[in-house]
């Protein structure tokens, strides 16, 4: 807690709201001192010698210098290593931020042209505020309805870029450790109302978010929608016990490994059954279908809302096995999860190939291959 | 006039021969006259986004700032940044400093300023046409799906723009393969020339991708079908990465340029041969190379792996050396050196403060951790202002001033420039100073309206942009006033020794009336005449 | 050791006469004018790569995340045309070298015979172009407008040599064959509606993008394919077109007798960018064509 120590720079500082709200803030006031130091050397170097050596004959030509080997080593290392120090403290910082706990508790989000909408798994909707306890971990779940939004939260230095797309979720995370009031604000330009797109967190005590709770919807829980929905959607004509085996079974699905292929390919490989592969799967089933059934089941884009599929993957979840939702898997299993189809892989996950079953660490899987891993 | 000397600027009148030319030199004061035009118009847009942002609610409707801040986005970066040292100060300088006649095309030069004028209209028609409010970076699918805004028409001049920066990039590199005079061997150019080239590689391999990004976003808007929005199968990201591909270099092509003016200043005004002179030329390259190896530091929080934005963070701190190595070589440079107080030192000395506080700032942001909390802040605007503003622009203006009596043949007024210089130093810092704290604050970037605790940041960052505005003013107004009124340039003012000031001011079309033949290294400031004579006289008496 | 000396050797100051009366006046002499012509041609010519490659890598990353869809799109483009233009296009790099060692022999007239001839052969390609695209618009896969899934087939390949030269020269392509690929069922509506006047409003504003539809699905993935196909297609045509109006001037330039063995750099220089165009295509045609092709 450095930062708490140094006299007359909080003012700089927002709020340190969240668990690595702090370090973040040491690393920034070393660069700070970092900037000042070199700023003065160089500053005052160059200040000295512009009084010292001022021209005093107009012709006069001073003696010239080549350079120097020693110099150019030591002032290309030693800032080298500097920055070698410093990239590595960012890369704690930064895989610490976005690690996902296994612990932690479910915040829904949407964003829209151009407001925020919240939903606990508890059934409370928010828009442009959201409650959330202190002291506890919170994994906001986020899609978009349009755009490309940013959720940001400066008091917990937390931002990340929600992208859309059918088969992606954004997954963000902070466990608030101070109370309070903080801003949110959208961080990546959306049109008109961008600077609209701005809200309250509210950071409370356990006691204070368990009344909040209590006071709220009525409406049941996010699991309760998702059940109606999953009914009234049409889904249980198809994922039910006698569905003479058209459909899989969905009970127990939740945080396990399914075995998918693509539409017009045999080959087999295995996803996780996580947020990103239910959307996925609502939005644009033909991506995977799950090895043994036809591809029959038609796509529901237009027809369910994001908030509507935050449900039904909430419902989806409270069926699902007793583990965390997070479950780790396996240290050696096939790495390939349901991610967010990044630049240069799939959201099915190169099926030309078939996988096996061998670890094959993929370095360009999504954020989502290190939320299951133990920290 | 009577008695005045044929040289390029009164070898030929009528606007046919200015506008047909194929002299270098008047293609670069062709490129002057129209970049100094979209400067101005850019540099508007700037005072007016800084008032908007005086009080939290904002002055102007949400709608049209946000058409204010690309405007000054589109145009300052693919209307001022791009081309301005290169098309002006290159086009002028390359062909006399290498000791050639002209530049390899120069018909294809004039075909760059054509492109760069209809780049220019197209513009200026996508901004009378009610503007775009994209941001200068066209992310989609806002750009192609969702705006209500001449992205088609931007797209179009950027297109263009892109253009004409190819076909100088061509020209540049050629001429230096291939005209250099006798004697003048790679490691006897001047580092300007180096800067120069670097940026031409840089231009030729990233433009392009530019090019074809640029396009697909706006076909994809015309026909509604495409490869970047999700809803038709594409994907966002994959347009960033490209986008940024061209656009991180891109900065490089802003600042490199400048500081090979900055390497020129230097030299020149403390008459020193440059510390480590072919550490400075390659670090020209390296930066050229390893700039093509950072773009993903753009994506940092765009859903791009961690894993790809640890190795895009690690390269971003390899680019940074390069410029270190630079700094500390102009620093030591001054070591001793006989400096001169005069207006073009004062720009190199600004640069080189103002550019060391940007770029130890972006060290901030390519560290993955603090990237995370102050990208799409204020920060980052403040980071890139002061690495182009505080450095190219005060590069492009250093070298403005020390050549400007070779361009005009006329002087600057010295006390009125320095003026001006310190008041736009002031004023630049006032401006964006404040907007690192904003930034680490939480204050995001493209924001009309702001909460109100913001606001005392902001009431500075507009003082001093009124500062800096009314400084840039002053420059452009004595520079106006010298070409009547300003006293004669010698061939030679500074005492310098490249091949440029051995010629009259202004130059004859042909440049020399004969071929040199160089037989001194860079920067070798026996060689000139004047002050070879002094020391001999000094020596003998 | 400062002055600047005067260097005669070049022959620049009073040497007017033994200049090449097609020297320009700021090259020393005509080795270097070539060299630096011939250095900016390859320069040009790889910002070419990179602008090309930007397309290539766009289409690298969709026919890696859609590959059955790109295979189902690429086995809809005539695999007869395509080929037929590829042995078209060798052939007329082919008659462009010819032409550039004639004119490195200074045999005009051999030149413009070969110009043409290169100028006939990249028509014939262009002609083909125009073909098969005219197949892509009845067969309704075009991406823009009115893409229909599923895809009718309908192919237009000649049945023998003077059904190809009648195809060739007759303005509108004649169909000689018909065969369906996939059942002739009931057609899916348009996928999109065609674009209105107001082209520059964001199309999501105008509620145009009707989402319901399966973009994200296999039918959407092989729109996509037919986008990247117009796109790659549609720039190298159009480098095409630039090139056959450069060898068009210079046809007319040789014909007047303006080269010779001393001075044909603009010939060089031409072929150099027909190759490259030529090359470009050898890398779109197994690209967009053979996706899953088997003999």
């Amino acid at each position: 807690m450095i930062s708490k120590f140094i006299l007359g720079m909080s003012w700089m500082l927002p709020d340190q709201a969240s668990s690595y709200a702090p370090e973040v803030d040491n690393l920034y006031l070393f660069l700070v001192g970092l900037t000042v130091f070199f700023t003065a050397l160089i500053g005052i170097a160059i200040l000295f010698f512009f009084v010292k050596y001022r021209r005093k004959v107009h012709t006069g030509i001073p003696k010239q210098i080549e350079g120097s080997i020693i110099l150019e080593s030591a002032w290309s290392i030693i800032p080298f290593i500097i920055c070698l120090f410093i990239f590595a403290w960012g890369v704690k910082i930064y895989l610490e931020q976005y690690t996902i706990p296994n612990d932690a508790q479910d915040i829904y989000v949407v964003g829209k042209q151009w407001m925020w909408k919240f939903q606990h798994p508890e059934g409370q909707r928010e828009i442009n505020e959201l409650h959330i306890p202190v002291g506890k971990k919170i994994r906001f779940v986020m899609a978009t309805e349009d755009v490309i939004h940013s959720f940001y939260i400066p008091a917990f230095r937390m931002k990340e870029d929600i992208v859309p797309g059918p088969n992606r979720y954004t997954t963000v995370w902070a466990e608030p450790t101070m109370t309070g009031t903080f801003h949110i604000f959208c961080a990546e330009y959306c049109g008109t109302s961008h600077s609209g797109m701005i809200g309250w967190v509210t950071v409370m005590s356990d006691k204070d978010y368990a009344a909040w709770l209590a006071g709220g919807a009525g409406e049941g829980s996010m699991a309760d929608r998702g059940a109606a929905l999953f009914q009234s959607l049409g889904c249980i004509t198809c994922h039910k016990p006698d569905a003479q085996g058209q459909c899989p079974r969905l009970e127990g699905k939740y945080g396990i490994e399914e075995s998918v292929h693509t539409m017009s390919s045999p080959d087999i490989f295995k996803v996780l059954v996580d947020d990103s592969y239910i959307r996925e799967s609502v939005l644009s089933p033909q991506a995977k279908v799950v090895a043994g059934y036809q591809p029959i089941m038609p796509s529901f884009q237009g027809q369910v809302s994001e908030e509507q599929l935050q449900s039904i993957i909430a419902y989806i979840k409270s069926i699902g096995p007793a583990a965390s939702a997070n479950a780790a898997a396996k240290p050696g299993t096939p790495a390939p999860a349901a991610a967010r189809p990044q630049i240069m892989t799939t959201g099915s996950a190169n099926p030309i190939a078939p996988q096996s079953e061998k670890a094959q660490s993929n370095p360009l899987q999504g954020h989502d291959e290190l939320h299951y891993k133990k920290p | 006039m009577n008695g005045e000397p044929l040289n390029y600027l009164n070898n030929g009148h009528g606007i046919r021969s200015w506008l047909l030319t194929k002299d270098h030199k008047r293609i670069a004061i062709l490129y002057l006259i129209s970049v100094a035009f979209f400067f101005s118009v850019g540099g508007v847009y700037a005072l007016l986004i800084r008032i908007n942002l005086l009080t939290p609610g904002g002055v102007f409707e949400p709608d049209t700032y946000n058409r204010i801040f690309t405007t000054h986005g589109v145009i300052m970066v693919f209307l001022f940044l791009v081309p301005a040292v290169p098309a002006i100060l290159g086009n002028f300088l390359l062909p006399i400093m290498i000791g050639a006649k002209d530049l390899a095309f120069p018909k294809i030069n004039l075909l760059s300023w054509y492109c760069y004028v209809f780049a220019g209209i197209f513009l200026v028609v996508a901004i009378v046409a009610g503007g775009v409010d994209t941001g200068w970076t066209f992310y989609t699918p806002y750009s192609t799906s969702y705006s209500n805004s001449n992205v088609l028409l931007a797209g179009i001049g950027i297109f263009i723009a892109g253009f004409s920066s190819i076909l100088t990039g061509i020209n540049f590199i050629v001429t230096v393969h291939t005209m250099r005079a006798p004697g003048m061997t790679w490691f006897r150019l001047p580092l300007f020339i180096w800067a120069h080239y670097a940026t031409a590689l840089v231009i030729m391999l990233g433009t392009p991708v530019l090019a074809i990004t640029v396009s697909l976003m706006a076909l994809e808007r015309v026909a509604h079908v495409g490869i970047f929005d999700p809803a038709m199968g594409g994907d966002p990201v994959l347009f960033q990465h490209m986008f940024w591909f061209y656009s991180h270099p891109a900065v490089y092509i802003m600042v490199l340029p400048a500081m090979g003016v900055v390497s020129e200043l230097i030299a020149n005004m403390s008459r020193k041969n440059i510390f480590g002179y072919k550490f400075v030329a390659m670090s020209s390259l390296a930066i050229a190379v390893f700039g093509f190896l950072v773009w993903g530091h753009h994506l940092f929080v765009a859903t791009q792996s961690v894993y790809l934005g640890i190795i895009f963070s690690f390269l971003s701190y390899a680019v940074a050396i390069p410029s270190a190595i630079k700094v500390f070589n102009w620093t030591a440079t001054l070591f001793r050196g006989s400096i001169s107080y005069d207006t073009p030192m004062l720009y190199a000395l600004g640069f080189i403060f103002l550019f060391l506080i940007g770029g130890l700032t972006g060290l901030f942001l390519a560290a993955l951790g603090i990237d995370v909390h102050v990208t799409d802040t204020y920060f980052v605007i403040a980071h890139f202002h002061y690495v182009m503003v505080g450095g190219s622009l005060m590069g492009f203006l250093g070298g403005m001033h020390l050549w400007w009596g070779k361009m005009t043949g006329r002087m600057y007024p010295e006390f009125w420039a320095r003026a001006a210089t310190i008041v736009q130093f002031v004023g630049f810092n006032l401006t964006f100073f404040p907007q690192f704290i904003l930034g680490y604050l939480g204050m995001p970037r493209r924001y009309a309206a702001y909460p109100p605790e913001f606001q005392t940041l902001h009431v500075l960052s507009t003082a001093g942009a009124s500062i800096l505005g009314f400084g840039v003013a002053m420059t452009i107004f004595y520079f106006i006033w010298s070409l009547k009124y300003g006293k004669r340039a010698p061939a030679d003012p500074w005492g310098a020794p490249g091949l440029e000031w051995r010629i009259p001011s202004p130059p004859p079309t042909e440049n020399f009336t004969e071929l040199p033949v160089v037989t001194w290294e860079a920067y070798e400031f026996a060689s000139v005449p004047e002050l070879k004579e002094a020391e001999a006289a000094a020596s003998n008496g | 050791m400062s002055t600047i000396e005067t260097d005669t050797a070049h022959g620049h100051g009073g040497a007017h006469a033994d200049r090449h009366p097609n020297l320009v006046h700021h090259f020393d002499d005509m080795e270097q004018q070539r060299e630096a012509g011939t250095l900016g041609m390859w320069w040009f010519l790889l910002t070419e790569i990179m602008f090309f490659g930007g397309m290539i890598l766009a289409y690298t990353v969709y026919r890696h995340m859609y590959f059955d869809a790109f295979a189902h799109g690429s086995n809809v483009l005539s695999i007869w045309w395509g080929a037929f233009n590829t042995v078209v296009l060798i052939g007329s790099s082919l008659t462009m070298a010819m032409a550039v060692w004639h004119a490195q022999h200074g045999n005009s007239k051999k030149i413009v015979f070969f110009l043409l001839f290169t100028i006939v052969l990249g028509s014939i390609f262009l002609r083909v172009k125009y073909i098969e695209y005219h197949d892509k618009f009845t067969e309704h896969v075009f991406p823009a407008g009115s893409f229909q899934w599923p895809i009718v087939h309908e192919s237009n390949r000649p049945n023998n040599l003077g059904d190809l030269l009648l195809m060739l020269v007759w303005i509108e392509p004649l169909n000689t064959d018909q065969s369906a690929s996939g059942a002739v069922a009931e057609k899916a509506p348009a996928m999109e509606k065609a674009p209105t006047a107001e082209m520059e409003q964001g199309p999501a504003m105008r509620g145009e993008i009707d989402r319901t539809m399966q973009d994200q699905s296999f039918a959407g993935h092989v729109r996509m394919y037919f986008w990247l196909y117009f796109v790659m297609t549609g720039f190298h045509a159009l480098h095409m077109v630039i090139g056959i109006g450069l060898l068009l001037v210079l046809a007319w330039q040789a014909n007047r007798g303006k080269f010779s063995k001393e001075y044909h750099s603009y010939i060089e220089l031409t072929g150099l960018y027909w190759h490259f165009v030529d090359i470009v295509w050898i890398f779109l045609f197994p690209l967009l064509y053979l996706v899953d092709r088997h003999l």
